[in-house]
């Protein structure tokens, strides 16, 4: 039987400052060792100050994987020389000697199956390591602390999960979670870093780091899982060791550093109190706590009757279905449903393109009231759509100059129709003998509408005019 | 002009113009020269910025502007606190040319009461050691006689005062780094409750156990500095709130009708008759001013020195690894290591005493050593505690002499860590359990050193400490250093 667990690191990247200075938590895209302080330098003589959000955040996440939270919270060391860390330890936590950690002991179900989570702890992320050039003689490793003291949650789960697959899941899953809570964007890069351990059977455990996504996360446990397999059948032991992820040749790679053997010698951080945290600040942080993606799905089936299916693609997506949130009421929420889920999700499906988006509440449900009021054809709303994404103008005005109004009086409709009889009389005469070819006509007509026309009012004037 | 007044006489007189500041300063530098060749307190000297702020101090207090409290008091600070754009070197080769960025925030809370920073003070390596003598610089010697130690580590705040180079200096305390060049040098010295001053920008050696202190020639002087210094700090999540006790108010209470606890275990064996027979006098004295003495016994004590040393080594293995030589330090390339060894080499400049306690420290903490060593050092700190909680139900003050020993010859105990360490057994105590306690002093001995008795009180009541320290002092006559 195979089994893996996982250590998952995720950057609460929605704190303004980092775990122990003011310096900011979103280190990305600055000059290098621009966004450091005495404090995240480590330089003799700086004291590391409890950034007391990051705890709430670390908590939310907690409580979210139904953790344990201890009264009390406390940090440690952990001692090991690096270049990426400018004290050469790393504030983190420990529950060697008692549970300190900000959760434990928790649980996520996916598919069906149960996974455990051992513990969840907040720690500061190291700086960056770049290497600069080409060979190894011309190689230099640069060191950016910019993201030196970034606030950083461990979650650690127990070996539950038996397929590559179920580990995929799992991490969408909470990726969608974090990101509903509101306590990371685990789509920026270096945000969510997971590493793997595996083992098949009794056989020796090995970790996998270095994995860049998620879906190399699934290869990375493929290959292993074969790599080991084939090792048992023919009888040699697999040893326990640390692995990384070659990109380019999709293996993975023994690595031949024994970070195994290393010993932390870890101490209690002193120039960190001991946090209380208790039932009573629980119970606030529970209120903030946005409704969970779970309760969300539940919400849209129960009151507004929207297929299962559709509901699971809305309420996992947070930006989407805090947008539904804000756009409908209780008339036209299923067609804002239906708007959101099959013609915005299409238009916008990376980050990149949502945050692009120029779209408002009030555009969607606009939209969604003049569809339903018959305004506008379903067509001519998903033009109107595209056009209110790019320019985010008003519906009306959009309406107005792409010439979207509906058609729908009978006699411009009439009117149309007969030019083109005029035009199509093969087609007419076909039509007459055929009743079945009277969508070429339908066609004809909405062409030379641009679609506006109503489709059942065309129909019934078209049967009318052939039968005479 | 009278370099022996005390820090709050010349308050008095700076701020009536009865002496001009610049003069003073301009005369303490002198002082430093020529002194300074002798007894080695200072690292650094910063004359010309020191003679600047004090011209400028003088103008405001000529132009009746505002003016800080100090009335530009010339100080001096332990080198292992940081001061904005002067070396702050931890008398280490590691940090040889270390210029911090920034102010620690006592160093920022005197400068902004107008005290002049006339130079830093030297100390053993990082703050270990107990004798000045572990400086890469050199050691410092005492002023009273050059031939022997002035105590340590801040032996460079404790002479520098004695000697007359500054009204006063601030030192820092791990396990005694403050109260003993205090007692070696006759000066008093302060080491405060933890928590109660804020250790931003003091280098950590032992972080949960130390704190910044002052020292100064009088009673009234440390109060005065207390009050400038302590209190909350946002750069520091250990600091305390004290509501702005003002500690120079009511110093006078005397210390009628008070108990005090005569602590058997620091009176006992291995103590210099001395030092013995000026504890006795102290007790009587203070029993002549209406105080009660009893005997009392704290037996956790007889393990303080190894709780100590176990708890001090091992925080010093993880506050010191950041010293790799790769952000700041000496001249040092890089060309030709890989990073381990890099690291390896650049810390073998270490010094000896240094290098003994990281070693140890790592040892203690080590996979399987941790339960055996370090989490007993932390039993025997909580024992300590409980004990002295006791203690304080029945007496107001605690009281002990605050070296066995008196000072001895420079190179004398250099080569015997063990009964170097054991020195401190009187000492330790207060950091341990982060109760505050002072070393006022006393007397002379026969051979004309230095003798200091040492007081304590329970946490955070400097105030109560300090008139049971001025009463002490009240007491004495002690011969003025030659001018």
């Amino acid at each position: 039987m195979t089994r893996i667990g996982l250590e998952i690191h995720c950057q609460l990247t929605k704190l303004a400052s980092k775990l122990f200075c003011s310096c900011k938590a979103e280190y990305r895209n600055l000059e290098p060792n621009s966004n450091i302080c005495p404090v995240c330098a480590g330089l003799p003589g700086s004291l590391p100050m409890l950034n007391k959000k990051a705890v709430e955040k670390a908590a939310m996440i907690s409580l979210a994987l139904g953790c344990k939270i201890p009264e009390k919270i406390g940090f440690f060391r952990k001692n090991y020389f690096y270049p990426d860390l400018p004290k050469n330890f790393q504030i983190t936590q420990y529950n060697a000697y008692g549970p300190t950690s900000i959760g434990s002991d928790g649980k996520m179900e996916i598919e069906g199956k149960e996974i455990r989570i051992r513990r969840i702890q907040l720690e500061e992320d190291p700086g960056r390591l770049v290497y600069e050039g080409t060979s190894e003689k011309t190689m230099i490793t640069l060191v950016d602390y910019n993201r030196a003291g970034t606030p950083l949650v461990e979650i650690v789960t127990e070996p539950d999960f038996e397929t590559p697959k179920q580990v995929r899941v799992f991490l969408n899953v909470l990726a969608d979670l974090v990101e509903n809570i509101g306590v990371s964007d685990p789509y920026l890069e270096g945000a969510m870093r997971v590493d793997g351990n595996i083992s098949e059977g009794d056989g020796n455990r090995v970790e996998i780091k270095n994995v860049g996504s998620f879906s190399d996360v699934e290869k990375a446990l493929h290959f292993e899982i074969t790599r080991q397999q084939s090792l048992v059948e023919r009888g040699i032991t697999v040893l326990a060791e640390t692995r990384h992820w070659d990109e380019a040749r999709r293996i993975t790679v023994s690595s031949r550093s024994k970070e195994e053997e290393q010993d932390y010698r870890y101490l209690p951080e002193a120039d960190i109190p001991i946090v209380l945290i208790g039932n009573q600040s629980i119970e606030q942080i529970k209120t903030q706590m946005p409704e969970s993606i779970v309760a969300r799905k539940e919400r849209y089936i129960t009151k507004y009757g929207m297929p299962a299916q559709v509901a699971t693609v809305l309420s996992s997506d947070k930006f989407y279905s805090d947008l539904f949130d804000k756009s409908h009421n209780e008339k036209n929420a299923k067609e804002v449903s239906n708007i959101i889920t099959t013609d915005l999700m299409g238009f916008a499906d990376t980050r990149e393109k949502k945050l692009e988006l120029k779209i408002t509440p009030k555009h969607i449900s606009d939209l969604a009231d003049s569809i339903l009021a018959n305004k506008l054809t379903r067509n001519s709303g998903k033009l109107a759509l595209q056009e209110m994404v790019k320019t985010g103008k008003a519906l009306v005005d959009v309406i107005s100059s792409l010439d979207l109004g509906h058609v729908s009086d009978a006699g411009s409709i009439e009117k149309i129709i007969d030019e083109v009889f005029k035009e199509e009389e093969k087609a007419v005469a076909e039509a007459k003998q055929n009743p079945d070819t009277i969508n070429y006509l339908v066609g004809k007509v909405m062409r030379k509408t641009k679609g506006k026309a109503d489709p059942a009012t065309t129909l019934d004037i078209l049967r009318k005019k052939l039968s005479s | 002009m009278n370099l022996g007044i005390s820090a709050t006489e010349f308050v008095s007189q700076a701020k009536e113009g009865a002496i001009s500041v610049e003069e003073f300063v301009a005369q303490t530098l002198e002082r430093i020269k020529k002194t300074d060749e002798k007894i080695h307190a200072f690292i650094t000297v910063d004359s010309q910025n020191a003679l600047e702020k004090a011209k400028a101090i003088d103008k405001k207090i000529k132009s009746k502007e505002k003016t800080g409290i100090c009335f530009g008091m010339p100080i001096s600070i332990k080198d292992n606190i940081c001061t904005a754009g002067l070396k702050t070197t931890c008398a280490s080769k590691m940090l040889e040319n270390f210029v911090a960025p920034y102010d620690a925030t006592v160093t920022a809370r005197l400068k902004s009461e107008d005290a002049i920073i006339v130079g830093k003070v030297n100390l053993d390596e990082f703050a270990m050691g107990s004798t000045t003598e572990f400086s890469y610089f050199g050691a410092t010697k005492n002023p009273w006689n050059a031939e022997y130690v002035p105590g340590g580590s801040s032996g460079g705040s404790g002479a520098s005062v004695a000697a007359l180079e500054c009204l006063a200096s601030l030192g820092s305390d791990t396990g005694g780094s403050v109260r003993s060049p205090a007692s070696f040098c006759s000066v008093v010295g302060l080491k405060p409750t933890y928590g109660l001053i804020s250790r931003y920008g003091l280098v950590s050696y032992a972080n949960s156990i130390e704190q910044v202190g002052p020292v100064a020639k009088t009673v009234e002087d440390v109060a005065f500095l207390l009050n400038i210094i302590s209190g909350h700090d946002t750069h520091d999540n250990t600091t305390a709130n004290n509501a702005h006790v003002d500690y120079t108010k009511d110093l006078k209470s005397g210390i009628s009708g008070k108990k005090i606890g005569i602590i058997s275990q620091m009176i006992g064996d291995g103590i210099d008759k001395d030092v013995a027979s000026a504890t006795t006098s102290a007790v009587s004295k203070l029993q002549d001013l209406g105080a009660e003495c009893i005997p009392i016994s704290l037996d956790a004590v007889e393990h303080s020195v190894a709780a100590y040393y176990t708890i001090a080594s091992a925080e010093a293995s993880s506050n010191l690894s950041r010293y790799d030589n790769l952000r700041y330090g000496f001249d040092f390339s890089t060309e030709g290591y890989e990073f381990k060894a890099f690291v390896s080499k650049a810390r073998s400049h270490f010094g000896p005493e240094v290098t003994r306690r990281m070693l140890l420290g790592a040892f203690v903490l080590s996979a399987g050593y941790y339960g055996k060593y370090y989490l007993k050092a932390q039993k025997v700190r909580t024992m300590i505690k409980a004990q002295l909680d006791e203690a304080f139900k029945k007496v107001d003050y605690l009281i002990s002499p605050t070296m066995p020993i008196l000072p001895f010859k420079i190179g004398e105990k250099i080569d015997d860590p063990l009964k170097l360490y054991l020195t401190d057994i009187n000492t330790v105590t207060a950091n341990l359990s982060g109760i505050p306690a002072i070393s006022v002093p006393f007397s002379m001995s026969s051979s004309g050193l230095p003798i200091g008795i040492q007081l304590f009180a329970n946490s955070f009541k400097e105030k109560e400490l300090l008139q049971a320290a001025h009463a002490l002092q009240e007491t004495t006559t002690l011969p003025e250093m030659s001018q």
